[in-house]
């Protein structure tokens, strides 16, 4: 940090000042989605934006404020994690949801799993038919 | 300039802190709890950086980076092992 601050960093402290309110109105997003959003899967929609585009902001200012460049390897691991990891439980907690009903099928535009899900129940009823067929004459 | 900042995203966060605990206090299954626990996860690395950034060290760095890599585990686990207890189905 130099002593007299210099024009460049001027308008680098309000790029991360501006960054950080953001980042930090993505987390009320989130939570106000929480709140308002009818069913789990339009909650889980507005779940994912403090993880995601808030990190990434807040991961900049941090960058910005330190004026440093090793630092900002570190920030894109922590970014990239994050990318890698929110989209496998935003899809678990999806099936999850599906599979126990937490959805209104009404609001749904395309249901592209539901045939899948009814294939996967024939197959099991034809097999547990079959094994009863076995247990019961003999 | 970063007093002010400091001040204005500690109200966002803590009001967006105070919904999602709303959302895991009433939310009405167990997977609206999850999400809404990730969500508060989530606040809680944002005000982690926001205390790196305006006080300008990196003390938080490993921990972030840990809650970036291992903060997915629990809603995975707890998504794996749900189960449908409801007599009636779309009650949420």
């Amino acid at each position: 940090m130099n002593p007299e601050p210099s024009a460049v960093d001027t308008i680098v402290d309000a790029v991360s000042a501006v960054f950080m309110v953001v980042g930090a109105l993505m987390s009320l997003g989130a939570a106000i989605g929480l709140l308002r959003f009818p069913d789990l899967m339009s909650r889980m929609h507005a779940a994912t934006k403090p993880q995601v585009l808030g990190l990434f902001l807040l991961l900049a200012s941090v960058g910005l404020q330190l004026r440093t460049w090793w630092v900002w390897p570190v920030l894109f691991v922590a970014w990239i994690f994050q990318v890698l990891t929110v989209p496998v439980s935003a899809h678990m907690v999806g099936r999850a949801g599906y599979r126990t009903k937490h959805l209104h099928k009404e609001l749904l535009t395309t249901d592209e799993l539901e045939a899948v899900v009814l294939k996967a129940a024939d197959k099991k009823a034809a097999a547990k038919r079959a094994a009863d067929e076995d247990d019961g004459p003999a | 300039m970063m007093e002010i900042v400091l001040t204005i995203t500690a109200v966002i966060l803590s009001l967006a802190a105070a919904g999602a605990i709303v959302r895991i206090a009433i939310g009405p299954s167990l997977l609206d709890r999850v999400l809404a626990s990730d969500v508060l996860l989530a606040i809680i690395g944002a005000a982690l950086c926001i205390d790196m950034a305006v006080n300008r060290h990196l003390n938080n760095l490993m921990l972030l980076v840990a809650l970036s890599i291992i903060g997915f585990i629990g809603s995975v686990t707890v998504a794996r092992f749900v189960a449908d207890r409801r007599e009636q189905p779309n009650e949420s």
